[in-house]
């Protein structure tokens, strides 16, 4: 993981809950398909717009709800980041935990707009907007919480110290990559 | 200068005599609980756990299974319990939504941690547990190392005070907080006083369930007579209560005067200073009311459905449908004839599940739907078509806006 992201940012208001995200019916449904229902009813279309690189802005009391893994489904359209006025705490950790930097920093839906380019600093909790040389500093994550952004999330890590068998079926299952084909259940 | 019951909690956790707001401290987790979703979408069979006695795994959301990928799921959570010899296993027929399984059988304990991979998690506060939600890959992760990180929030404390009434639940006292109060974002909630008395261990359960729907981080009680009551039926060892300290420093201390509340409802879209007192509300016609959830699937108010549905119809129109939250609250009703009262009132009971509370299966919503619910959330698209309205209540007022076929005061529909 990069400290700082250069970035296209998309404005979404308060309270923007995990429904909203990751709704019920898209439960029933892989990954890459969830992922394009993301805002399907705040911002109809916006799975279309976002690229790659993007990042996400919402104001407070972000991603109150569920536990479901919102995060999986931004990382598959390739969202960066997301920064907020404030955050629902199991919504950060949640998006830590997949690998998804999560950054706090007050003011910043009335400081940035829709589409504007952002400067980015996860480690220092800054933005910066370089049009107008704007810039907002947020509370920074403790360096052991930014540690588990950097490694990819917590499963990479369990990967690694052995924890989770290394058989490719396996490990795509659970880093939510779809199966492969013809992939065993090898515990069933 | 004293702690809050949660920081006790999380300070003998970690090992220390003192923790103080904002601090990040490392716990060790005393019960972790796995649901079935983790099973169905992010699951690899782990090479090693930390404890098998300290985990247990419950089939809740989507059983019996709706989908192939549930049914995949269940084939993966037997052979897991299997491979690893948990013993707490609630397969299908001896399951329930996870937090009422936790209560039955004693799995939130006074002063220890319990973390699950539902946001509802906090129903454990009720039995002065430290217990939350935490998203798949942390509960996989406590499942291998044991551990977790929490940093330590602000707490709002509830001095409850007066005697409930005869009528006003659990859910009306938490949507009066949520309505006169608001989120609780990154603050967790304790509640205490002299009017804790009069609230049963059902309607603790609820409050501290609905913490999460104000986003509080943990949402914890105090062990009195009545909870110790519950506990002492269900505990397989001894427990250590954990009590605030005196001289606390909260971020604030709001009073609630229990006898002064009536029925209260939220308006669709959540709750925070969305629920207003019954008095208040529009008496819109309902399509469809819902009673279950871990809020309210369990015994207490079924038998509250039960008496208020007891000789009458369901109005025409209107679907009602009721979840017990678990397989035991589900033959303890049909023993205390319960069952059979809300069956012939024309309501449908369903087997136990997370069901219709999360719109995945047994009752979701249609476009233009309205509905009411007594069950744990009510934003937009919650239990279906985005284009539903989700009106929040409790099972009381439920039962008797399903009879009426609008959202009505129950006071109106004598038992």
């Amino acid at each position: 993981m990069n400290d700082v992201i250069e970035a296209r940012a998309w404005v979404v208001g308060d309270s923007v809950d995990t429904d909203n995200m990751y709704p019920g019916f898209a439960m029933k449904l892989p990954l890459e398909e969830a992922a394009k229902h993301i805002f399907y009813d705040l911002r109809p279309g916006w799975t279309d717009q976002v690229e790659p690189g993007d990042i996400v802005i919402a104001g407070k009391n972000f991603g109150i709800g569920s536990s479901r893994p919102v995060a999986q489904l931004f990382k598959q359209l390739g969202v960066a980041a997301l920064v907020a006025e404030e955050f629902n705490s199991l919504f950060l950790r949640n998006s830590i935990n997949f690998g998804l930097p999560a950054v706090t920093i007050p003011g910043v839906t009335s400081t940035i707009a829709d589409q504007d380019q952002v400067v980015l600093n996860v480690r220092t909790a800054t933005i910066e907007k370089p049009a107008d040389g704007t810039k907002l500093a947020g509370s920074p994550l403790p360096e052991f919480v930014l540690e588990i952004v950097a490694q990819g999330g917590l499963l990479p890590k369990l990967v690694a110290d052995g924890y989770i068998p290394t058989d490719p079926g396996r490990v795509g299952r659970i880093l939510g990559s779809p199966p492969a084909a013809g992939e065993q259940r090898p515990e069933a | 200068v004293g702690m809050t019951i949660i920081e006790k909690i999380l300070a003998r956790a970690a090992g220390r005599d003192q923790v103080e707001v904002g601090e990040f401290v490392v716990c060790a987790v005393d019960m972790t609980v796995l649901i079935d979703l983790q099973f169905a979408t992010l699951w690899a069979s782990p090479t090693r756990i930390a404890d098998a006695e300290r985990l247990a795994v419950i089939m809740d959301h989507a059983v019996p299974a709706p989908s192939v990928a549930d049914a995949d799921g269940g084939v993966r959570a037997r052979a897991f319990v299997k491979q690893h010899g948990i013993k707490r296993f609630f397969d299908v027929g001896q399951h329930g939504i996870c937090h009422q399984v936790i209560a039955e059988n004693g799995l939130a304990r006074p002063g220890e941690i319990l973390t699950c991979t539902d946001s509802h998690t906090c129903a454990g506060g009720a039995y002065n547990t430290a217990a939350r939600g935490l998203g798949p890959a942390e509960v996989y992760s406590v499942m291998c190392t044991g551990k977790t990180w929490f940093q330590v929030a602000p707490t709002f404390r509830y001095e409850l005070v007066g005697e409930k009434p005869e009528g006003v639940t659990g859910k009306d006292i938490f949507l009066h907080i949520a309505g006169a109060y608001g989120d609780a974002t990154n603050h967790n909630l304790e509640f205490g006083g002299p009017g804790l008395a009069s609230v049963p261990m059902n309607d603790r359960r609820t409050i501290a369930t609905q913490g999460a729907e104000i986003s509080a981080d943990f949402a914890t009680f105090p062990v009195d007579e009545v909870c110790r009551a519950f506990l002492d039926a269900r505990a397989d060892r001894v427990y250590e209560p954990v009590d605030p300290d005196p001289d606390t420093a909260y971020e604030s201390v709001r009073e609630v005067d229990l006898a002064s509340l009536e029925p209260y409802v939220a308006r669709p879209g959540g709750v925070a200073h969305n629920a207003v007192p019954i008095s208040q509300i529009e008496e819109r016609p309902v399509n469809q009311c819902f009673i279950g959830s871990c809020a309210n699937g369990q015994l207490e108010d079924l038998r509250i459905a039960a008496d208020v549905l007891r000789g009458r119809k369901v109005a025409p129109g209107v679907r009602l449908i009721v979840t017990p939250a678990s397989q035991a609250v589900y033959t303890e009703a049909i023993k205390a004839g319960y069952v059979e009262a809300i069956a012939e009132s024309g309501a449908i009971v369903t087997n136990s599940t997370c069901g219709a509370c999360f719109g995945y299966h047994m009752g979701v919503l249609g476009a233009g739907e309205v509905c009411l619910t007594a069950s744990t959330r009510n934003f937009k698209g919650r239990m279906g078509s985005p284009d539903a309205e989700i009106y929040m209540a409790s099972p009381y007022t439920v039962a008797a806006s399903a009879i009426a076929g609008h959202v009505i005061d129950p006071r109106k529909v004598t038992v």
